[in-house]
Parts: structure tokens; C-alpha cells; sequence
């Protein structure tokens, strides 16, 4: 196996993993960076983020109100710490990505432009049209052309950490053309990988996004923590999940049932009139919106169709103008994929899994458990989104937590004490890439990734959707732990070294039943209703005994064990959450 | 409900095994909705486990999927089943190596995108604390256009120039360094210009405009190519008038 030595190690080369080998690079351009991703950096997923990024400019704004906002719309399981820092660097980084040429929408006289988002009390939200994510990503990729020191290595799919005497080492991975393994030999490695969205069926996530970051972490022994909280966005195009800004309704947008009613006021979120009016009706959080959608459902007041049923997303009332200039991909995704026009017609919408808000657990400085090994972005759980993430926070979230990511590692790369004797190291890092042989050279087993990724999909729906429960999510446990046991006689058809994807996507699909079964384990242990994670039989918050992050653990073949640590609380104390009229 | 059901023929090709590229032909049943990459991944996870291409995004943003079908450059994930005959050929973009399948080598256009140096250069490094560069709308508008490029490579692949000679540094990256050119935020240009005013660059391009045709994203790359070769004959001309502006 060949050893590629570098100093700092970055896997996943997205936003977060951009923006952090980025700020190694400018921390000491004596450091080697090895850029890592299983996909040229352009299609990682951050490029599908629509809507915008938050931070605070204005003059009518305050860090006060952000970090308000961001507090009480994650339930109070934000730490709050965090989160001071977050909004704090928050315009800093978004004005450092507009001096690298971001192309960020303006005012009529050259300021940045900010519009509304959910949960917010101020227009906040930074937007590059409709395609912010697009931008960002492509405006970090290109700017990190910039220094020689970021060697990349593009569709190189990483498998493992390799951790010995309690410290990380590098990291093996497959180059995906020659389908040999390789070791990135490191002083310091960033996990920065993105979510888990493909867990579900129905998701507005890529491909791409298979926990794989997560899962290493996790079974190099660091915990994934708040792993029960994932995030339905209320917005998806039926049938495909592809996701329709919250942006749409930050411009005025509203959601309307079967009877053309907005039945957002049945579900303490109005009056709806005066409209648009901030943190009220179609401007509620995430998972209140999806949650809503859930009792229409049940109510029979939602659209059926051949794709199941739908609520409306009405933007006609906008005009074209304003649609073509502040949501052209909004029309143009709705007219190639269910043939509607917004500008004529509404939009039929229904929630999609969007985000994981629980992820490797991470300190304020993205640092882990492990020595050496970082994460950033949405793999990481800092947590500044506690229980329910608000619609904008996370792509500013990626720029906050990468580059400290990448300032801390570096750091550490330059400092950091001298690892164990290089046999042993190479020998844990054998051990990894005889994991990947043992998979490719199998015979006899009966089982196919496509089927297996299905029944998971199928599992993870049924068992811990919106809403959940203590019959649900056993089920849901079970079910998962049965297709771990079948995971062990996947067979590969596809023997060969060149570019094999049936290879990646049986890894892939191993991380995933991991984080799935770490997602169910969480979700069954916390007995009570917050944020995103609802359960029909413990419908109300508790803070008495769950005011505090659940950590799953790695036991192998076994159930996660999962315990908890405190929420770090510093000046807002846990209040009930208030959106609409009642504010007043 | 009767299934309808299409015939996909596509290129495969595995460099360990195959001494050349072949044609394997899959009926696949499609929904009406379907795009062609939904009938891929039907093959991919029904029927050929082997069947080798790249995708992730499903919605024509993350540029992966570009393909060759029915002879047109397209997106596999924004071209709909219903809008083809019968049978769809499906082949790897053209003018690239292939590496497996659907999946060519894209080295080279990496190197060209780097190559224009795509990133602002800034006349005076600016303080964070001072905020943001003023750019108004309509200086916004004079290079957004050219800011939607998703690197789906739809365009190398129509170019009739770059399969001529793969040297020409190509749509795409021309058009990313006429974007960064019009910036009024980037004083780049004349860095720049030893790759985009060179031969290999705007002067190699015929204005056919088949890049700008099959672009998914209407970027017009051949708009910016044009727009830069006036733009370089006017630096050419400038630099007899004004030589001490020459670099």
C-alpha cells in the first residue's frame, strides 16, 4: 500500500472541507494539505443549497437577536457558547467570501442585499439569487486554486481512520480510478463530509451524502451526538425530494391546503395577515412547518397525488419579475421536473428529509475526542443547531466552523507530539485496507447493496419519520440491526479496479447503516418531544431529563450505547418557543 | 396502469477487460416523469450491477451527469425519457478519454480551469473590518451570466474546435475568465491574458456557438469568447498607444 505523507489531511471537499484547507493554507504555507473527496469539489452537495447564508450586517439587526433566534429555534439544545461565536464570526466570513468574489445579490446602491428566513426576527439572510450554495462552493474552489499547497486528490473515496494509541494518523482511501487503497500518513486529519440525508428515502440530499465522515469517526471511537434530530424540510418537489427554497417564502411565498386555506394558523403559527411578517406563518421554523404538514395530513386536508400528498406552495402573486430575479432556479426546477410555472400555477410541495443536525461531536474548536482528528460542517456537531437547524445558519456554519477546523489543525500539525513507532501505524492502516480486500474479493454472499439500501431506506421511513414512537423506532431498531447482520454477505458483482462504484456504494452503504442505527438508537432513548424529534407518545419537552446532548457510542455489532453530557447554557434559559401572534 | 418501457444502449468499456468500447443494450420500464438517469440507476440497481457513470444531485446543479444521448450533449438528470423514441443511445461526452463507461477523464479540464486563474485579483488587499466591495446591480449583471457554470464539460464535448485540438483552452474556462474579467472587484485581467489572448485561447475559437447551444445552464460561452476577442483586440491596440500599460 502506498503512503502519501502530508501534514494536514481534509476529507470531503465541500464547503467545509474547502474553506478549512483553505485557512491551513493561510495559517503556514509550509504545511502540506491533502484535499481528499470521493467527487471533484464542484459537485459536492453544498452546491444545492438555495436559499442563503446567514449573518448579521444591518443596521436594524443585532448578534443579540441572531443568537436568539438561533437559540430558541434549535429548542434550547444549542450550546449556546457556540453559538455566540458562530453569529459573532458569522459576517466576517461572509464578507471575506465577497472579497473572493462571491456574487452575492446587492441593493440598488452596491451593499449586500439580506432577505427573510425562517425563525429569523430580522432579515438576515445573505443570497446570491437563488443559488447560493452554487456560488459559494464554486467561489471557494476556485479561490483555493490559489495555493500550491492544496494538493487535491479528486474521486478518492475515504474509508477509515487510521487511529493508534488514541491519536489520528491519516486516513485510508481508494483512488477510484485504480481502485488501489491508499494511506494519507497525517499529523492532523478534518472530517468534513457532509450529512447522512440518503438514510431516508425521500430526501432532498445527493448521492453523495452517505455519512460516510460520520461514520468513520464514529467507529474510530469518537461519539455521534443528537444523531435523533433530522432536519424535514417543508418544501420538496413531489417524487424527486428536490427541495424548493425557504427562500420562495421568505419573498413572500405562502402554503395553502386542498380548501386553498393557510393552514399555518391552525397550528400556533398566525394570524397569516399582515404578510410577510417575520417568524410567523410560512416564516416558522423547519420542523413546526413539517410538523404541520403532518396533522393537515392526518386531518385530510392535504392534495393527493401519484407521489402522495401535497400542500401548495403559492408564489403568484410575486409577478414574474420578481420570481425570474430573486427565484429563477425555483421556476426553472419546477417547470423541468413537475411542469408547473409558478408564476401561473402553485407549486405542490411536501416535506423532505434536508439536514442531519446531529453529527461527529465536536468541541467549539471543531476538535474531537480523538487527538489529531477534526470535523466541520454538516457531519459536525458543534451544536449550533440544538434540535432544529434554522433555514440559512448552515452554510454560514461551514465558513465559521471550517476555517477554525483548519486554523486548530494546523496548529496542531505544527505542534502536535510525536505519534507511536511507524510500524504500528502502518500495520493499523493495513488492517483498514484489508477491511476494503475482504469486501471486493467476497464470494457466496447473497445479498446486493441496491436491495439492502432499499430495506434501510424502507426501515428508517417507517420507523423514525416525522413523527415517532416507542413501538416505531423499536421496530425501526430492529429492523436495522437485522440488515446490519445481512450487510456482512453483500457481494460485489463488479470485480473490477477501474472505478468501481458497485465497491463505493457497498461502503457507502455500510456507513449508512451505521449512522441509521445510531439515528433510531438516539431517537428511542430520548423520551420526550423537542425540536425536530417528536414522539406521539411523549409529546411534550422535558427538560428535567433531557435537556442534554445524547452520545452514541461504537460497540461494534451491538447496539450503540448512548449516554448524555450537558447543554452548554450561558445567558437564554430554556423558555418556550414562540412564533406568530403570541410573540406580542 | 400498462408499463411502458424503453430500450437504453449504452457504451461500456472496461479498460482491464475490454480491448474496445461496445454497446450493451437494457430494457428498462420508465414512469412518465422519469429522466434518463433514473433509468440509468434503474439498470444500475436492477439489472447490472457494473454499469459504471457518475451522478449526485438529481436537479442540474451539481454537473456530474453530463452524457452524450441520441448524439446530443445532455445533462441524464434534465432530459426526460417521454422526449425520446424508443431506444436512447448513451455514450460518454465526447473528446475526453474514456475511463470507464460513462465516466471520461477530466484531468485536463481541471488543469485548463486552473490555468485562467479563476479567482479575484484585487487591486489592494481589503480589510474584513471594512466591509464589503461595493458592486452595484447592473456591475453585478455585466458578468452573472457567466457565474452559472455548473463544469458539466456539455461544451467541450459539443466544441467542434476542441476535438480538433484538446489543447484550446475551451469554453467553460474562457468563459470563467472573461467572468472574473468583468468584475469590477478583479484588475486580473492582464494576468490573464497569456492564456485567454493567446492562441490556445478566444483566437483558437470559430464561433460556432455549439457550446452555447447545448449549454443546460445558458451560460453562453460563446457570447464571453467573443466579448473577450474584443476585448484583446483592444489591449493589442492599446499597447502601441499606451506601451507603458504594457505588462
Amino acid at each position: 500500500m502506498e503512503t502519501i505523507d502530508t501534514d494536514v489531511a481534509i476529507v470531503g471537499a465541500g464547503g467545509a472541507g474547502l474553506r478549512a484547507a483553505i485557512a491551513v493554507a493561510e495559517a503556514s504555507p509550509s504545511l502540506k494539505i491533502a484535499l481528499i473527496s470521493k467527487v471533484y469539489p464542484m459537485r459536492s452537495h453544498t452546491v444545492a443549497a438555495e436559499g442563503g447564508a446567514a449573518g448579521v450586517i444591518k443596521g436594524n439587526d443585532s448578534f443579540e437577536d441572531h443568537f436568539h433566534d438561533t437559540v430558541s429555534g434549535g429548542d434550547w439544545l444549542c450550546d449556546q457558547d457556540a453559538v455566540d461565536l458562530f453569529v459573532h464570526e458569522a459576517p466576517r466570513e461572509l464578507t471575506r467570501i465577497e472579497h473572493w468574489g462571491c456574487p452575492w445579490s446587492r441593493e440598488p446602491d452596491g451593499h449586500i442585499a439580506v432577505r427573510p428566513f425562517g425563525g429569523m426576527k430580522v432579515e438576515r439572510t445573505w443570497y446570491a439569487a437563488d443559488k447560493t450554495g452554487f456560488h459559494l462552493l464554486h467561489t471557494l474552489f476556485q479561490t483555493s486554486l490559489k495555493y500550491p499547497t492544496i494538493e487535491r486528490f479528486d474521486e478518492y473515496y475515504s474509508t477509515d481512520l487510521v487511529v493508534s494509541d488514541g491519536r489520528c494518523h491519516g486516513v485510508t482511501a481508494i483512488e477510484m480510478r485504480t481502485g488501489q487503497v491508499r494511506f494519507f500518513r497525517s499529523k492532523a486529519v478534518i472530517i468534513a463530509t457532509g450529512g447522512a440525508g440518503r438514510v431516508f428515502p425521500f430526501t432532498t440530499n445527493g448521492a453523495i451524502k452517505t455519512g460516510d465522515g460520520m461514520a468513520m469517526a464514529y467507529r474510530a471511537g469518537v461519539p455521534l451526538k443528537d444523531m435523533e434530530f433530522v432536519q424535514y424540510h417543508p418544501t420538496g418537489l413531489p417524487g424527486t425530494g428536490i427541495l424548493i427554497t425557504e427562500g420562495s417564502r421568505g419573498e413572500g411565498g405562502v402554503l395553502i391546503n386542498k380548501d386553498g386555506y393557510r393552514y399555518l394558523q391552525d397550528y400556533d403559527l398566525g394570524p397569516p395577515d399582515p404578510w410577510p411578517r417575520k417568524k410567523a406563518m410560512e416564516l416558522g421554523p423547519r420542523d413546526r412547518l413539517s410538523q404541520a404538514f403532518w396533522h393537515e395530513q392526518k386531518k385530510g386536508r392535504t392534495i393527493s397525488t401519484d407521489y402522495g400528498d401535497v400542500v401548495h406552495l403559492d408564489l403568484r402573486h410575486l409577478g414574474e419579475a420578481k420570481i425570474v430575479e430573486r427565484l429563477p432556479m425555483v421556476r426553472e426546477l419546477s417547470q423541468s421536473y413537475i411542469g408547473v410555472d409558478p408564476v401561473y400555477e402553485p407549486i405542490p410541495v411536501r416535506p423532505v428529509v434536508h439536514y442531519t443536525m446531529g453529527g461527529i461531536d465536536t468541541d467549539i474548536d471543531a476538535a474531537t475526542a480523538v487527538d489529531g482528528l477534526f470535523g466541520a460542517g454538516e457531519c459536525a456537531c458543534v451544536s449550533i443547531n440544538g434540535a432544529n437547524r434554522l433555514g440559512s445558519n448552515s452554510l454560514t456554519e461551514l465558513l465559521v466552523f471550517g476555517a477554525r477546523a483548519g486554523r486548530r489543525a494546523a496548529d496542531f500539525a505544527i505542534d502536535g507530539g510525536v505519534g507511536p513507532a511507524d510500524s504500528e501505524v502502518q500495520s493499523a492502516a493495513k488492517a483498514m485496507e484489508d477491511r476494503v480486500l475482504e469486501l471486493f474479493r467476497r464470494s457466496g454472499g447473497a445479498e446486493s447493496v441496491a436491495g439492502l439500501r432499499r430495506d434501510m431506506n424502507e426501515a428508517m421511513e417507517a420507523g423514525a419519520g416525522i413523527y415517532r414512537s416507542e413501538d416505531s423506532l423499536q421496530a425501526c431498531t430492529s429492523n436495522m440491526m437485522e440488515i446490519r447482520e445481512r450487510y456482512e454477505n453483500v457481494v460485489l458483482t463488479d470485480k473490477s479496479n477501474v472505478f468501481n462504484t458497485d465497491l463505493v456504494e457497498a461502503l457507502e452503504l455500510g456507513s449508512m447503516i451505521d449512522v441509521a442505527i445510531a439515528m433510531a438508537s438516539s431517537a428511542l432513548q430520548r423520551r420526550e418531544s423537542r425540536g425536530s424529534h417528536q414522539r406521539l407518545d411523549y409529546p411534550d419537552r422535558d427538560d428535567a431529563k433531557f435537556l442534554s446532548h445524547s452520545l452514541a457510542r461504537y460497540s461494534g455489532t451491538g447496539l450503540p450505547g448512548i449516554d448524555y453530557c450537558d447543554v452548554t447554557i450561558t445567558r437564554s434559559q430554556p423558555a418556550e418557543r414562540v412564533y406568530g401572534g403570541a410573540q406580542e | 396502469m400498462s408499463q411502458r418501457t424503453i430500450e437504453l444502449e449504452i457504451l461500456r468499456y472496461d479498460p482491464e477487460q475490454d480491448a474496445a468500447p461496445h454497446f450493451q443494450n437494457y430494457v428498462v420500464p420508465y414512469h412518465e416523469d422519469w429522466v434518463v438517469l433514473d433509468a440509468i440507476n434503474y439498470v444500475k440497481d436492477e439489472l447490472d450491477r457494473t454499469l459504471t457513470y457518475r451522478w449526485s444531485c438529481h436537479m442540474a446543479v451539481c454537473g456530474s451527469c453530463g452524457m452524450v444521448l441520441n448524439g446530443e450533449p445532455a445533462l441524464a438528470c434534465h432530459a426526460f425519457v417521454r422526449d425520446f423514441p424508443g431506444r436512447i443511445r448513451v455514450e460518454p461526452l465526447q473528446n475526453f478519454p474514456i475511463e470507464r463507461d460513462l465516466v471520461v477523464v477530466m484531468d485536463g479540464f481541471i488543469d485548463k480551469l486552473s490555468s485562467v486563474k479563476p479567482y479575484i485579483v484585487p487591486k489592494e488587499e481589503k480589510d474584513l473590518d471594512d466591509g464589503e466591495y461595493l458592486q452595484t446591480p447592473a456591475e453585478l449583471g455585466r458578468f452573472k451570466q457567466f457565474t452559472d457554470c455548473i463544469n458539466c464539460l456539455l461544451c467541450y464535448s459539443a466544441c467542434p474546435q476542441y476535438a480538433l485540438d484538446d489543447s484550446f483552452v475551451g469554453p467553460a474556462a474562457l468563459a470563467l475568465a472573461h467572468r472574473y474579467n468583468l468584475d469590477s472587484r478583479d484588475i486580473g485581467r492582464s494576468a490573464r491574458a497569456d492564456i485567454v489572448a493567446s492562441n490556445p485561447g478566444v483566437w483558437e475559437c470559430s464561433f460556432v456557438g455549439a457550446c452555447s447551444d447545448v449549454c443546460p445552464k445558458s451560460v453562453d460561452p460563446a457570447a464571453a469568447i467573443q466579448q473577450a476577442k474584443i476585448a484583446s483586440t483592444g489591449d493589442y491596440f492599446m499597447s502601441f498607444l499606451m506601451p507603458w500599460k504594457r505588462r
